[in-house]
């Protein structure tokens, strides 16, 4: 029951959040500074999780694959697949709900317990909107990229441990790369992303909002934020992975 | 002119407003007073629409706030400017920003016209030279001057002020004060004030609700209020040892 209210109420948001704007001007000028925010600023951390991670699923494929029958490539092949399908977009985007997620909900739930909300209220603003559309959507543009460099990265780092070790060369690494390369694997990372973004902004733009009472709430809506995104990410991860592989 | 007729409101069962039904005049600052938590920000708040009341209805001249709808709400609020109790300036915005914020929104005045109109709404105030300073680097008083400065800056019709000179010293309150009353006299703006300061009701009190426990309890005017025999208004008055001595002589 108390789920089925809590959707009820995240939609009635919604619809609230993608309302037509006062003035286009300040939503686009809000986008900017959110694209800033929310994306330059995970830069850092996706780069540096993506290169080890890369390098962890290279070393052990190749541990895996320690058998005279299977060829070396797939080495480069297996890491490929695991980067491009799930590592990049999925875990990623999990790493994100953690930054993003509870970045957005302290945000907006500080703004709600100081009455920041009801004061753009009262000067005729739809709040939903001012505050969440923009977050929305920069996170919508900013993902892509975000995972399309953490794929990049991934696959770098994998390459320089199997060829640091010596686990792989960089011949059969690269040829594996290459080998059965299907464009769609990365159109199906991006459509994840997306709908990942999506999630992530959303869901945490409304623990922010709904935030009652004062600083300790502000805490437990970020915590719920990031819960609950995470939660979201998984369940659409399933689906999306059922609807698109299928 | 607005008009609160019959508003009640509860919160989980208690009750705060009690069936109140009272007017608030053009050009005039009209205040409202009572003790602390007999209910002056509940009723601010649902006369602005941010609490939705339980029963009855609020007008702003005629139309009906109450009932319409959200974009007709809208509408009505960009003529609204309010100033909150706790202040409640935007913390990602420097002070020009904050005060210049309203006025982006919803007119096409160009940058400079801004920035011109921001610094005559902060000098009102006493407040120059603070134009770059975010909210976190501010005094108490100061922020509630800048979100004064903000409430005023796109002229507002009708002017909202929760406790405008809490946390103000007498002399900075009076400033605050007179310039509230100048506004609402020269633009002839329908103001509303939560106070309980005696030195406000004395100076500005165009006129009087006071709220006791949730009721309207007695209206009157700045010079009524001294010689009312209302045993609830003469102890919220004469609460001090300085105004009993004043009524003393
Ligand atoms: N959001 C809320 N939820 C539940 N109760 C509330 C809420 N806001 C106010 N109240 C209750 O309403 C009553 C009146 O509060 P209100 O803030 O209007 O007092 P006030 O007259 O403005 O006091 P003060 O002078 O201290 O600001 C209090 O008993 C308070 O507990
Ligand atoms: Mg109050």
């Amino acid at each position: 029951m108390k789920i089925l209210s809590e959707v009820g109420r995240y939609l009635v948001l919604m619809k609230q959040v993608f309302r037509k704007p006062e003035k286009q001007s300040i939503y686009r000028k809000q986008l900017w500074l959110e694209m800033d925010n929310l994306g330059l600023d995970s830069l850092g951390i996706v780069a540096i999780i993506s290169i080890f991670m890369g390098a962890v699923v290279t070393i052990q494929m190749a541990f895996n694959v320690d058998s005279p029958l299977i060829p070396l490539y797939t080495i480069g092949f297996a890491t490929r697949k695991s980067v491009i399908l799930e590592f990049s977009p999925t875990i990623v985007s999990l790493i994100l709900a953690g930054k993003v997620g509870s970045r957005i909900a302290s945000e907006i739930g500080t703004m709600r317990v100081t009455e920041q909300i009801d004061a753009l209220e009262i000067m005729g603003i739809n709040p939903a909107a001012f505050l969440i559309l923009p977050k929305i959507i920069a996170s919508i543009i900013i993902y892509p990229f975000l995972i399309l460099v953490s794929m990049f990265l991934a696959i770098s780092g994998g390459w320089l441990a199997g060829s640091l070790t010596g686990l792989v060369a960089t011949n059969d690494y690269v040829y594996g790369l290459q080998y059965q390369f299907k464009m769609f694997d990365i159109t199906y990372a991006l459509i994840k992303t997306v709908v990942f973004a999506f999630l992530t902004a959303s869901v945490s733009g409304y623990y922010g909002y709904y935030t009652s009472g004062g600083a300790l709430e502000v805490g437990r809506s970020s915590t719920k934020a990031v819960v609950n995104s995470s939660i979201m990410i998984i369940l659409f991860n399933l689906i999306l992975t059922q609807l698109l592989l299928a | 002119m607005i008009e609160a007729i019959n508003v009640s409101k509860s919160f989980n069962n208690h009750e705060v407003l009690k069936n109140i039904s009272v007017k608030f005049e053009k050009g005039k600052t009209n205040l409202i007073i009572g003790q602390s938590g007999s209910g002056k920000t509940v009723l601010m708040k649902c006369l602005v629409g941010l609490f939705p009341i339980d029963k009855g209805s609020i007008n702003f001249d005629g139309r009906s706030f109450s009932t319409i709808s959200y974009e007709e709400k809208k509408k009505v609020r960009q003529e609204i400017g309010m100033l909150f109790q706790g202040g409640a300036l935007f913390d990602s915005m420097n002070v020009e920003e904050n005060v210049v914020f309203p006025l982006s929104m919803f007119t096409e005045m160009s940058n400079n016209e801004k920035i011109e109109r921001a610094n005559f709404c902060l000098k009102r105030v006493n407040l120059e030279n603070v134009n770059k300073l975010f909210p976190s680097e501010l005094s108490g008083g100061m922020k509630k001057r800048v979100a004064i400065a903000r409430a005023i800056s796109a002229n507002p019709k009708y002017l909202f002020c929760d406790e405008p000179n809490s946390g103000l010293d007498p002399a900075t309150s009076i400033v605050i004060d007179n310039l509230i009353s100048e506004i609402t006299q020269e633009y002839q703006i329908t103001t509303v004030i939560n106070t309980h300061d005696m030195n406000s009701v004395i100076e500005i009190g165009d006129k009087i609700a006071f709220i006791y426990k949730g009721n309207l309890w007695w209206e009157g005017d700045k010079n009524s209020i001294l010689h009312t025999d209302n045993k609830e208004i003469n102890d919220f008055v004469y609460a001090t040892e300085l105004t009993r001595r004043l009524k003393g002589k």
